[in-house]
């Protein structure tokens, strides 16, 4: 293995995000991260579904028939998934309602998958899991920042403390009503995507054609 | 499960674990194995949190009940101040209470507007629910002397996304609105969804459903309606879909075909 357990974890935050660098998993991102505490309790659920579910495929790697072995990794992460939800149904109800479908639709997060089946089903239990925790942890940094913008700016506030006060409720702040429609985290994501590639230019892709400079004759 | 596989598998187990995953005995037992493990595991869990989920979701509906009768304060004991509340199921065609057919504390008014036995289809619609039940359940607050203080009455309509769930609090002539609130909407974040807003919220306080003459005058819009301030609240800026929804299923759940029977007993002091 070339990655130490160090690296695995730490890498998908900003050199291999899943977001930044692999765009997967932007559905969610949209929809889930107009208020930082909805965004905040998502990610702690997609980071223990992309752990779990990457350590126990990883247990059953050898034995998981080729043939079937997405539709076994959907069960398991399916199974997953539903704990995260009723857990949240039962204990916290108000955040559960806010989320709605979004937990449910974990189960299609590409990120879930493929970790699944690009690194859990090849490396043993602890490193999936690791692997999994990492790039959980990396969707979950882009959710924070982009739920952070988004409910500052579109609401004047920050876990629903009031930081600015809106013109709404007598204040001076006239909120951007825009950051709270869903459009606004495509932009914001795309800022985070340039700002990351300015910072380390190894994550530019390669153009696939030039427009080349011919002398004329 | 099997990192290190032994050159010679001893034993059933050890041979079964060896053998080639992609065998049609391995793919079958992994397949119904793996999914009699995650099925127990759900089950389990459903089971096991159901009283917990139900008890949130109780609450939650009871939390609003007290805050559109404005007697809700974060930190009061939710189940106490609840209990000052008197549910009862209501015939809406005829206004009378029939708690003798069922039970108010778990008659489920929602799941009946989709029974046929309890709910009519309806041709005129203004609130866009489809359907309507024949009873809802309606909560009295009474004072410490026993008088009826406020009456609370669920309401639900079509606003531009979603279905708006809310209840209206009445006082006790059936006429003057205490307030209005929704629990459960999908409108526009920062648009339609200020029908959350408490300073918008506080509009409906103090107005009137009907005139002297029993006509229903309640009207949400952006202009003061010939009817008078009493009967006006101003719409929501740049949410004039949600508005008018408010605005129908507001007309729609006091007018004839909603609680007016019911508001008509209470005036004449029948409850």
């Amino acid at each position: 293995m070339s990655q130490t357990k160090k690296e695995m974890l730490v890498d998908p935050l900003v050199d291999n995000n899943p977001i930044t660098l692999q765009v997967l998993g932007i559905c969610s991102a949209l929809a889930v991260t107009s208020s930082l505490q909805v965004s905040m309790v998502m990610a702690l659920a997609v980071i223990f579904v992309t752990s779990f579910s990457s350590f126990f495929i990883s247990c059953l790697r050898n034995q998981i028939p080729g043939s079937i072995r997405i539709i076994v990794q959907m069960v398991i992460i399916a199974s997953l998934v539903i704990l995260v939800d009723q857990i949240l149904k039962a204990y916290a109800f108000e955040i559960s309602k806010t989320l709605s479908v979004f937990v449910g639709l974990i189960i299609t997060n590409c990120i879930v998958m493929g970790r699944a089946e690009a690194f859990a089903m090849k490396n043993p239990p602890v490193a999936s899991f690791i692997d999994g925790m990492g790039n959980g942890m990396g969707y979950g940094l882009i959710l924070l920042l982009v739920g952070f913008i988004r409910e500052l700016f579109g609401n004047g506030s920050l876990f629903g403390v009031t930081i600015l006060e809106t013109v709404n409720n007598g204040g001076w702040y006239v909120p951007n009503g825009m950051l709270l429609l869903p459009p606004s985290a495509f932009f914001i994501i795309g800022l985070i995507i340039w700002a990351f590639r300015t910072w380390k230019p190894n994550q530019v892709e390669e153009r696939e054609y030039k427009i080349q400079q011919v002398e004329a004759h | 499960m099997s990192d290190t596989q032994s050159p010679e598998p001893k034993g059933a187990i050890a041979k079964f674990l060896a053998a080639s995953p992609d065998s049609v005995g391995k793919t079958i037992f992994i397949a119904v194995a793996v999914c009699l493990v995650a099925s127990m595991v759900v089950s389990a869990a459903a089971v096991s949190l159901r009283p917990v989920q139900e008890a949130n979701a109780l609450k939650d509906k009871q939390i609003n009940v007290l805050q559109v009768a404005g007697v809700y304060e974060p930190g009061t004991d939710v189940s106490e101040a609840f209990a000052a509340f008197e549910p009862h199921v209501l015939e809406l065609s005829t206004g009378a209470f029939v708690d003798d057919q069922f039970d108010p504390a778990t008659f489920d008014d929602l799941a009946a507007a989709s029974d046929p036995e309890l709910s009519v289809a309806l041709n005129d619609d203004p609130a866009g629910i489809g359907r309507k039940a024949l009873y809802r359940v309606v909560y009295l607050l009474r004072d410490d002397s026993g008088a009826l203080d406020k009456v609370i009455l669920p309401l639900h309509g079509y606003g531009l996304w979603s279905t708006l769930y809310g209840f209206i609090a009445l006082e006790n002539n059936g006429n003057d609105i205490y307030g209005l609130q929704f629990y459960q909407h999908g409108e526009t974040p920062g648009l339609g969804a200020e029908v959350d807003n408490p300073r918008w919220k506080a509009l409906w306080n103090g107005k009137k459903l009907r005139d002297d003459a029993g006509d229903l005058q309640i009207t949400v819009s952006k202009s003061q309606p010939t009817a008078g301030p009493d009967f006006y609240v101003d719409a929501l800026a740049g949410a004039t879909l949600t508005s008018v929804g408010v605005d129908n299923l507001v007309k729609f759940w006091m007018g004839d075909a909603g609680y007016a029977p019911f508001l008509a007993k209470l005036q004449a002091g029948e409850i």
